[in-house]
């Protein structure tokens, strides 16, 4: 019979202040979807460009939380930051494109 | 000179495996490299869904009037109102913002995971894996209702021109708007709920070498952070998703 394997490893003790500080980034992250439920329903339809200016917003603050803090980006070497922030540039030359081609499709079937 | 590392080795030797570029081992820095390539495929399905809405119409009048119609772009929050168990109650967006919490619950105990490695704590790393894989669970079963929901339609339904009414969405009907709205409705989320899924299955294969002590025996828990990484981007992901595709 395989004896059970016990592990003679003493884990170290959890700083509690360590795991206060990922729970207050869950809380964030809880509060700004709330509010993002709030503004997708009590606002007015009427301010649209407002609510999306919001939703861009509160995206980007969920994203910068889950990138620098829970996926720890921002305590890397800035180096390392940098070499995974900075290719995203593309991403906005290629909204920027794409809308515009986007445009001069609507306007060869709808005017 | 005390602090020298070692006098013979020069910079070129370094970088040829000597030591680790940016201070971050070779795993992690694969897995960061495939999450920007990750990030562009999902970039361009969000940018491409952006470009196929602008080439339609958009809906002009009161929400409260709206029905659903081939003419023009469907509102988001009046396709997805649906909850289980509630039928025929208008509940928009709840169950989206429902999955959007249990994901996002699910990153901070893989967080709490990558912790409890740091600190070699098996326990910690076994119980706080298991959450993150009931979450990772219950958010696909979460997909899968609305998935459904999303094929078989309302009661009602919607009528075509011809007079014929027709049930639901596929990828050449749909009774919520153009066609193209359903067939970017099952790309996208369809690409982002198989990442859940191996997510899911990653997550569950480095629970098991945790339980086994397979991650205790080598040393270090780093399995758990870069399989981390990989969770916390299909929660970024989803953030995106939820943004662009259920809310604007």
């Amino acid at each position: 019979m395989i004896e059970p394997e016990v592990s003679n490893i003493k884990p170290i003790p959890a700083d509690k202040s360590k795991i206060w500080q990922i729970w207050k980034v869950a809380l964030i992250l809880g509060v700004v979807t709330a509010a993002e439920f709030f503004v997708a329903l009590q606002f007015p339809e009427s301010w649209k460009d407002f609510k999306l200016f919001l939703f861009i917003g509160m995206t980007f603050i969920k994203a910068g939380y889950i990138v620098m803090e829970f996926m720890h980006l921002g305590h890397e070497q800035k180096s390392l930051m940098w070499t995974i922030l900075l290719p995203t540039a593309f991403v906005i030359w290629l909204i920027g494109a794409l809308f515009i081609q986007a445009d001069a499709i609507y306007q060869v079937l709808y005017n | 000179m005390a602090n020298s590392v070692s006098l013979s080795t020069s910079n070129k030797d370094l970088w040829a495996g000597g030591t680790e570029p940016y201070k971050a081992s070779y795993g992690k820095l694969m897995m960061w490299f495939f999450l920007i390539s990750d990030a562009f495929t999902f970039s361009a399905f969000l940018i491409a869904y952006g470009v196929i809405r602008f080439k339609h119409p958009a809906y002009e009048g009161n929400l409260s009037d709206f029905s659903f119609s081939q003419s023009y772009w469907p509102v988001p929050e009046k396709v997805f109102e649906a909850f289980p168990f509630f039928h025929g109650v208008e509940l928009p967006l709840v169950f989206v913002g429902l999955m959007t919490f249990i994901l996002i619950l699910s990153s901070v105990t893989m967080v709490l995971a990558v912790e409890a490695g740091h600190r070699m704590d098996r326990q910690g790393v076994e119980k706080w894996m298991i959450w993150t894989i009931i979450g990772g669970l219950t958010f696909l079963g979460c997909q899968a209702w609305e998935w459904s929901h999303f094929i078989h339609g309302t009661d009602a339904g919607s009528r075509l021109l011809d007079g014929s009414i027709i049930y639901g969405a596929n990828l050449e009907l749909n009774q919520y708007g153009p066609p193209d709205f359903a067939a970017f409705f099952f790309f996208i989320t369809g690409f982002h709920g198989f990442h859940v899924f191996s997510g899911v299955a990653l997550n569950f294969l480095i629970f098991y070498q945790a339980t086994v002590g397979i991650l205790e025996r080598r040393g270090h828990y780093e399995m758990v952070e870069k399989v981390g990484l990989y969770w916390h981007f299909v929660d970024l992901v989803w953030v995106f998703v939820f943004t662009f595709f259920y809310l604007v």
